[in-house]
């Protein structure tokens, strides 16, 4: 049983020194067989893991991550959680997400910081006010909110906005209000799950690369290789954003999947600023404030395939550029750090969740700012696995899509679609 | 106050006195100080406060790795969290210390040191759970962001930016980069040489050090006035190289630019080789309050001393683990200041470092495990490395130094790698990425002589040179025996001073589980400040691998990210402001349009177009009614310039096109057009648009206005990836050639009126032909296209002539009724048609057949782009969304966008609504949908589901809700 | 920000380029092959860890459409457009 963590019980152990507090995970041997295997302690990975236990009562199961738990694109995104989509095969998945987001803290005993502060999305052109009208309605079918506000009270509500006047060059007409919008604490919720896991019986393996799949002269997944040694497993999961092609192709198998690199960036921290989620499709960027008082932004992503964690200097200036041109008093406002992440963009830059043409071999890929999407696609992926079936949320997003070229074209509404 | 100031040296102007406030306190100091140099000068030790526990904190540092003291500066200079160290003196400056209330003298914040004990590393995530953290949220935040933001842009001056091109670059100016420059200087390359500091010099700045036998800072001074003559060299100071991109892209940032009218510069250096001459930053020693006002590093003592001629303490104790320590001694003496001990961890001390200093006190095996005092230094315990006996040791100023880093920020943003070396205790580069090579204390080389000669070197390899004299520069050799924190410690030893990090919160995060080292930075917020740990990093790794028993290269480092210091947003956004960053277009009737009062918005692909023409008190709805009507029952005219139009030449345009459309376009006779639309191979509908030929090899094609863009880059694609050896030249026209379009029953009459060579009866020029000749005496191309349904004539010329036309469109119009017409009435129009919209009906889910065009997909052709991919999508997909026209059952107009549920219920959707529009023909609302099996649903009631639940009954119709045959467009 | 080599322009920024995808093997006659064969053409591209063949199109310049290898850790261009003849 897992020492709670509480006011209480941080009270108790302050006594003590600290000295009393157990691991949140312990650093098992790892064994050579196991009924699942999932690739990848990142957000999807430990959710999936996490799920696999909770709802399925799959417990003898290895995470093995390549570098350390919550290093992947958890480590390095815009904590966004959202679910302002446009069509009907989207929509409930983000719903249902965000849902479970909300109730993470509690379920989890771990202080996720789950803060639903609202975003809101800066309009500066009419055809994209009427994109953003287009997805209020059907937002609402599914529980999702929009609501649509002035320019007045988005200036009365972002006072530091004071760029987009009627005389600038792209004015502010008006915009919406996402008020399901949160932010969390993007580590918190890696070490939380990865705290539920080991509680439950489930091991992570860190430092523990797969450098092959493996198959069974049936065609079947039977394990994978690592430099720690082979370890089986009749069922193998792959949640590595990016690198999903990397390890497929070692049993030949392709995918309509290109790896590209999505960066973003944090201010000096400041006292508080802005207290919702700042969207500004026109110009080109969003924003929010973190609680240690950090902005965190973002903007396009570089177009061509990349796996180097770096920001394309061009891409960048122009993100700051669009931000100056709503926020000019932030010229004064300094750059702290930036980082880059890897992900897969499918051909139709919708997820991918499905068992492959591998049997036992499963994949979620193609999340495009899918730190949003973690708790249900952990739940989704934890289904699949389980039941050898598609989630009834994610129905839409299998592979075998592509065969009919039944396209699932969504178009995210932040501007790194 | 007493003055701490010596009465001579440094290399500050004691003839230009400056005053200054700091926490609402009047001050005074020298041309040439710091912030920092000036309090130190004026005694305040108690500078600032810390972030978690608010405890007493002075300063530390004498330049960028200032972890303690930041500073809100005020008024004209009004940025956030600099700090004191690198705040240039001015006179009239205001700053105030960030992060405690009222001030760090009485801090209200400080209770938070009671509760110490109970707020380890990460004790956010164990509590605030209850009953949620929006509960607790805002306290938090209040307490942290240091500073708070600039609330107005800068009154004055603006930010630029510019290109640089080198042979080489060379980040630093210190002795090792200076070596480098002359160098390269002297073989002719075409040399940038960029510092953060105000002068040239680097470490020699506060040294007394010689080269060739006199001050340092005379070479110094002899090199830099060399560079400047030189013709190949741009020398920049207060420039700080922040970012190393890839393919040797570099950001360097001009704070102090030599024009008055800028306030910072930045530059984007592509250079062909770089060099890192960036120096060594020192780290602290970890022990007991370690943090405590009055601890300083020993490099930034000797900076107050030599360079500010500030002592910074009257009984000075120094703690070491290296030699450096000693020539920092030496200078102390040197200055007439007492030191009461030398603390040395290492058993045995080097005898050359000993003799820099005859007579002090050395301690050798001993370390300090605890410092004394409050809000200022009281004294220090010395003990044993293992404990054993202890003595206290009564000072005012604690000199420490834990050794050196150098400072691979720069080597390591450029992704070449690190590796540990044993002998310096740090991380130095390895393998170089890019075209890159560190010299000096960058690359470990921390003796004088060293630095030079490895500048040099660094030149001589890369221009294939015999490498040049060296000046002699004695330097004490370096030394070190590591130690990453003191064991036997008493009291808090902090590791990142900023964040407020112990070695606690280290072990608290290795006993909890947090062994990798990102996981301990991340749990402890180790490094995660705005210095990013430049003085503690190494002895967290440090304090991990001792915890955890393995080496520290096993621990490795975390990534080193730019920026190397914080940058101005409006420094990299340089001068990319508004129309500047993002030009819009327009044509040029835009003053025409402006003095009739028109409505401009951007329509898509930054045209700046007329939206609706108002006249009196009208509003968009009125104003669209009576433009629609002019068209509808008179005459309008618009300007469908934007519209992409590019001329095709070649002999095998005909192919070409067929390939790129899915009907036949071969076909057509000179004159003729057809309209057609683009697939791409996924067999989404990329554009729309009508296809003319006007002679055997030359075509037009025109695109939607939003798409013109990518369809120029998808012609050529095909045109030159797959067709490259076939004969078609594609010119951009869409600049070349402006229209009115006249458009209405009436147009004919219009026509006429302006007067023409063309034959414009219907025979002779019907509905889809071109013509060349004169229009109201210019010459024109006139094309009989439709995009409202009405008889129309777009009255092509080249811009020159535009307001020409415009102004006799307008008089000879003026008879008929003729109206300006918006882009809000020709969507009405071309609705009440059942026209595509590109974004409205195709958004990426429709081909040609659900859109009722099934007769644009040939069958003839055997191949085109789409076919294939369309077909595979029909014979396998389920029910399809098909283009239907729809009529409100209700007096309300239908939201764009709205959904379609089956009975209006809260389910999932069987289609929307596209467009929705006030028919002035209908005098009701009608619109066009996707709707699932819409085809064979003509004549059905289908609801419409709104937000809240409200459902409007629609009647499904035919998507032409007006002359259904085409009549009037062909009259 | 990178620096691409055109054939009729010389070094240039990134910037005046427009990015072109990968190089997809040549597009199979559409009777020729299979349901199967034609969707995995349309929708799969080369996505290796390493060099990618990839078109740039220099639309803020000459306007050829160039290809290049590149290598997607490094971003390093390996074979620059006419290197490999």
């Amino acid at each position: 049983m897992k020492q709670s963590y509480s006011a209480l019980s941080l009270l108790r152990h302050g006594i003590n020194r600290h000295t009393t507090w157990a691991p949140a995970w312990r650093s098992p041997p790892l064994k050579d067989r196991y009924d699942v295997i999932v690739i990848g302690a990142g957000g999807h990975g430990l959710a999936t893991a996490y799920y696999l236990a909770k709802e399925y009562g799959l417990t003898n199961v290895a995470v093995l991550e390549r570098g350390w738990l919550g290093g992947g694109n958890i480590a390095r995104n815009t904590i966004t959680i959202r679910s302002n989509y446009m069509r009907d095969a989207s929509i409930p998945f983000y719903v249902k997400s965000v849902a479970l987001y909300e109730e993470m803290t509690r379920e989890l005993n771990f202080n996720t910081m789950h803060s639903k502060r609202s975003m809101i999305d800066v309009i500066q052109n009419y055809p994209m006010m009427r994109d953003r009208r287009r997805r209020q309605h059907i937002m609402d079918i599914y529980g999702s909110t929009y609501e649509q506000i002035s320019e007045a009270e988005i200036r009365s509500r972002i006072p530091a906005l004071t760029g987009g006047g009627p005389d600038a060059r792209l004015p502010v007409v008006g915009g919406y209000v996402h008020t399901d919008a949160a932010v969390n604490r993007h580590d918190a919720v890696a070490w939380g799950y990865a705290r539920a896991i080991d509680s439950m019986g489930g091991e992570i393996h860190q430092q523990t690369p797969v450098t092959q799949l493996l198959r069974g002269p049936d065609g079947r997944i039977k394990g994978v290789e690592t430099p720690r040694g082979i370890i089986r497993a009749p069922k193998v999961a792959i949640a590595v954003s990016g690198h999903t092609t990397t390890l497929t192709e070692t049993v030949g198998l392709k995918l309509p999947l290109r790896s590209m690199n999505l960066t973003a960036f944090v201010s000096e921290p400041v006292k508080p600023l802005i207290d919702v989620i700042v969207n500004c499709p026109d110009a080109g960027f969003y924003l929010s404030q973190s609680d240690k008082g950090e902005l965190v932004l973002g903007g396009a992503p570089d177009p061509g395939q990349s796996f180097r964690r770096d920001i394309k200097q061009n891409v960048f200036e122009d993100t700051v550029a669009a931000m100056l041109s709503l926020f000019p008093a932030f010229k004064r406002l300094k750059l702290m750090r930036q980082w880059g992440g890897h992900l897969d963009i499918a051909h139709d830059a919708s997820p991918i969740q499905d068992e492959t043409d591998v049997p036992g071999l499963f994949i979620t890929a193609g999340w495009w700012g899918g730190y949003k999407a973690i708790p249900a696609g952990g739940l989704t992926l934890a289904h699949l696995v389980a039941k050898g079936r598609p989630h009834p949320l994610m129905e839409p997003f299998t592979i075998s899509r592509f065969r009919h070229l039944d396209y699932v074209m969504e178009t995210g509404t932040t501007t790194a679609r | 106050m007493e003055t701490k100031r010596l009465d001579r040296g440094g290399r500050i102007d004691r003839s230009r006195p400056l005053t200054f406030t700091f926490n609402g306190k009047g001050y005074s100091g020298y041309e040439g100080d710091t912030l920092a140099s000036a309090l130190l000068a004026n005694d305040v030790r108690l500078t600032a406060r810390s972030f978690k526990y608010h405890r007493p904190r002075g300063i530390v540092g004498a330049g960028v790795e200032e972890p303690s003291t930041l500073v809100e500066l005020m008024n004209a200079d009004a940025s956030g969290n600099q700090p004191a160290t690198t705040v240039t003196l001015s006179e009239g400056l205001v700053a105030k210390s960030v992060n405690c209330w009222p001030s760090p003298g009485f801090d209200i914040g400080a209770v938070n040191q009671l509760a110490a004990r109970f707020i380890p590393a990460g004790f956010y995530y164990k509590t605030f759970k209850w009953p949620n953290w929006h509960l607790y949220e805002p306290a938090i935040r209040k307490a942290a962001g240091l500073s708070a933001a600039p609330s107005e842009p800068p009154a004055a001056g603006q930010f630029e930016a510019r290109y640089g091109h080198c042979d080489l670059l060379i980040a630093g100016s210190g002795p090792s980069g200076l070596m480098a420059a002359l160098t390269s200087a002297r073989a002719g390359l075409r040399v940038i040489i960029a510092d953060e500091g105000c002068e040239a010099g680097g470490a020699l700045l506060s040294r007394k050090l010689t080269i060739g036998g006199a001050p340092a800072m005379d070479w110094v001074a002899e090199v830099v006035a060399e560079l400047v003559a030189m013709p190949n060299v741009t020398h920049l100071q207060n420039a700080t190289v922040w970012g190393y991109r890839e393919h040797n892209y570099l950001m360097v940032t001009e704070r102090s630019p030599d024009n008055p009218s800028l306030l910072e510069r930045t530059w984007r250096v592509r250079a062909c080789h770089v060099i890192t001459a960036t120096g060594a930053i020192e780290r602290g020693l970890v022990f007991g309050n370690n943090d405590r006002p009055g601890v300083m590093l020993a490099s930034a003592v000797q900076t107050y001393v030599n360079r500010y001629g500030v002592v910074p303490g009257k009984r000075p104790v120094i703690f070491t683990n290296n030699n450096s320590a000693y020539a920092v001694a030496a200078d102390l003496v040197a200055a007439g200041i007492t030191i009461v001990a030398i603390i040395d961890s290492r058993d045995s001390v080097p005898e050359e470092a000993r003799a820099l200093v005859p007579g002090v006190e050395v301690m050798a095996g001993k370390v300090v495990t605890e410092a004394r005092g409050g809000r200022r230094l009281r004294g220090v315990v010395v003990a044993g490395k293992t404990g054993g006996s202890a003595r206290r040791l009564s000072c005012d100023l604690l000199t420490i130094t834990g050794g050196w880093n150098p400072t691979v920020h720069l080597w390591s943003q450029s992704r070449s790698s690190l590796r540990y070396d044993e002998t310096l205790s740090t991380f130095l580069p390895d393998t170089p990425a890019q075209a890159v090579s560190a010299v000096g204390a960058a690359d470990g080389a921390l003796a004088l002589q060293q630095a030079l000669r490895s500048g040099a070197e660094a030149v001589a390899r890369l221009t294939d040179t015999e490498l040049p004299e060296i000046p002699h520069a004695p330097d004490l050799p370096y030394a070190i025996e590591p130690i990453w924190r003191v064991e036997t410690a008493r009291g808090k030893s902090f590791l990142d001073l900023q964040n407020d990090v112990t070695v606690d919160d280290v072990h608290l995060a290795l006993r909890e589980g947090y062994s990798n080292v990102e996981h301990v930075k991340r749990y402890t917020t180790g490094g995660m400040g705005i210095d990013q740990g430049k003085t503690g990093n190494i002895n967290i790794i440090g304090t991990v691998a001792l915890a955890q028993g393995v080496t520290i290269d096993a621990v490795g480092t975390t990534t080193f990210r730019a920026p190397y210091t914080p940058v101005s947003f409006g420094a990299i956004g340089g001068l990319r402001e508004e129309t500047v960053a993002l030009p819009y277009r327009h044509t040029p009737i835009t003053d025409w349009n402006l003095a009739q009062g028109a409505f401009m918005y951007e329509s898509g692909a930054r045209w700046r177009r007329p939206g609706y023409f108002p006249k009196g008190g009208e509003g968009l709805q009125e104003a669209t009614n009576r433009e629609c009507r002019a068209v509808r029952f008179g005459v309008g005219v618009y300007d469908g310039s934007p519209l992409g139009t590019f001329e095709l030449k070649g002999r095998d345009v005909g192919r070409f096109l067929d390939y790129l459309y899915s009907n036949v376009m071969s076909s057509l006779k000179p004159g003729n057009g057809r309209y057609g639309l683009m697939l791409s191979d996924d067999g989404l509908i990329i554009d729309d648009g009508v296809c003319f030929r006007l002679d055997d090899h030359r075509w037009i094609v025109s695109t939607s206005t939003g798409h013109a863009d990518a369809i120029n880059g998808h012609m050529e694609e095909m045109l030159q990836t797959r067709f490259p050896e076939w004969n078609v030249f594609i010119t951009a026209v869409t600049s070349q050639w402006n229209n009115a379009t006249i458009c209405g029953p009436k147009a004919r009459e219009v026509m006429e009126a302006l007067g023409t060579d063309i034959d414009l009866s219907p025979d002779a020029f019907p509905f889809m032909s071109l013509r060349d000749g004169t229009v109201a005496g210019l010459p024109v191309r006139l094309v009989r296209v439709s995009f409202t349904g009405e008889l129309s004539y777009e009255v092509n010329v080249a811009p020159r002539h535009m307001r020409d036309l415009w102004a006799k469109v307008m008089e000879a119009g003026q008879p008929f009724g003729i109206l300006p017409v918006g882009s809000e009435a020709s969507h009405v129009l071309r609705v009440e048609k059942g026209f595509l919209s590109l974004g409205h009906e195709v958004d990426g889910t429709v081909d040609a057949y659900d859109l009722g065009m099934g007769w644009s997909m040939s069958k003839k052709k055997p191949d085109y782009l789409g076919k294939r991919a369309v077909h595979i999508r029909r014979e396998t997909g389920g029910v399809r969304r098909e283009l239907v026209g729809v009529i409100s059952k209700s007096d309300r107009q239908i939201p764009e966008g709205a959904p379609l549920t089956p009975g209006g219920r809260k389910e999932k959707t069987e289609g929307f609504v596209t467009a929705c529009v006030w028919s002035v023909v209908h005098d009701r609302w009608v619109g066009l949908a996707l709707l699932e099996g819409g085809h064979s649903r003509h004549g059905e009631t289908a609801h419409v589901r709104l937000k809240g639940g409200e459902v409007i009954p629609v009647r499904v119709t035919v998507p032409c809700h007006y002359d259904h045959d085409g009549e009037k467009l062909r009259s | 920000m990178m620096q691409i080599p055109c054939p009729f322009c010389g070094a240039r920024n990134e910037s005046e380029f427009s990015f072109g995808g990968p190089v997809k093997p040549p597009r199979p006659e559409p009777e020729a092959v299979s349901d199967a064969d034609w969707t995995a053409w349309l929708t799969q591209v080369p996505n290796p860890l390493g060099p990618v063949q990839e078109q740039w199109w220099h639309v803020r310049g000459c306007g050829t459409w160039l290809t290049i290898w590149r290598d997607t850790r490094s971003h390093d261009i390996v074979e620059g457009p006419g290197d490999g003849n």
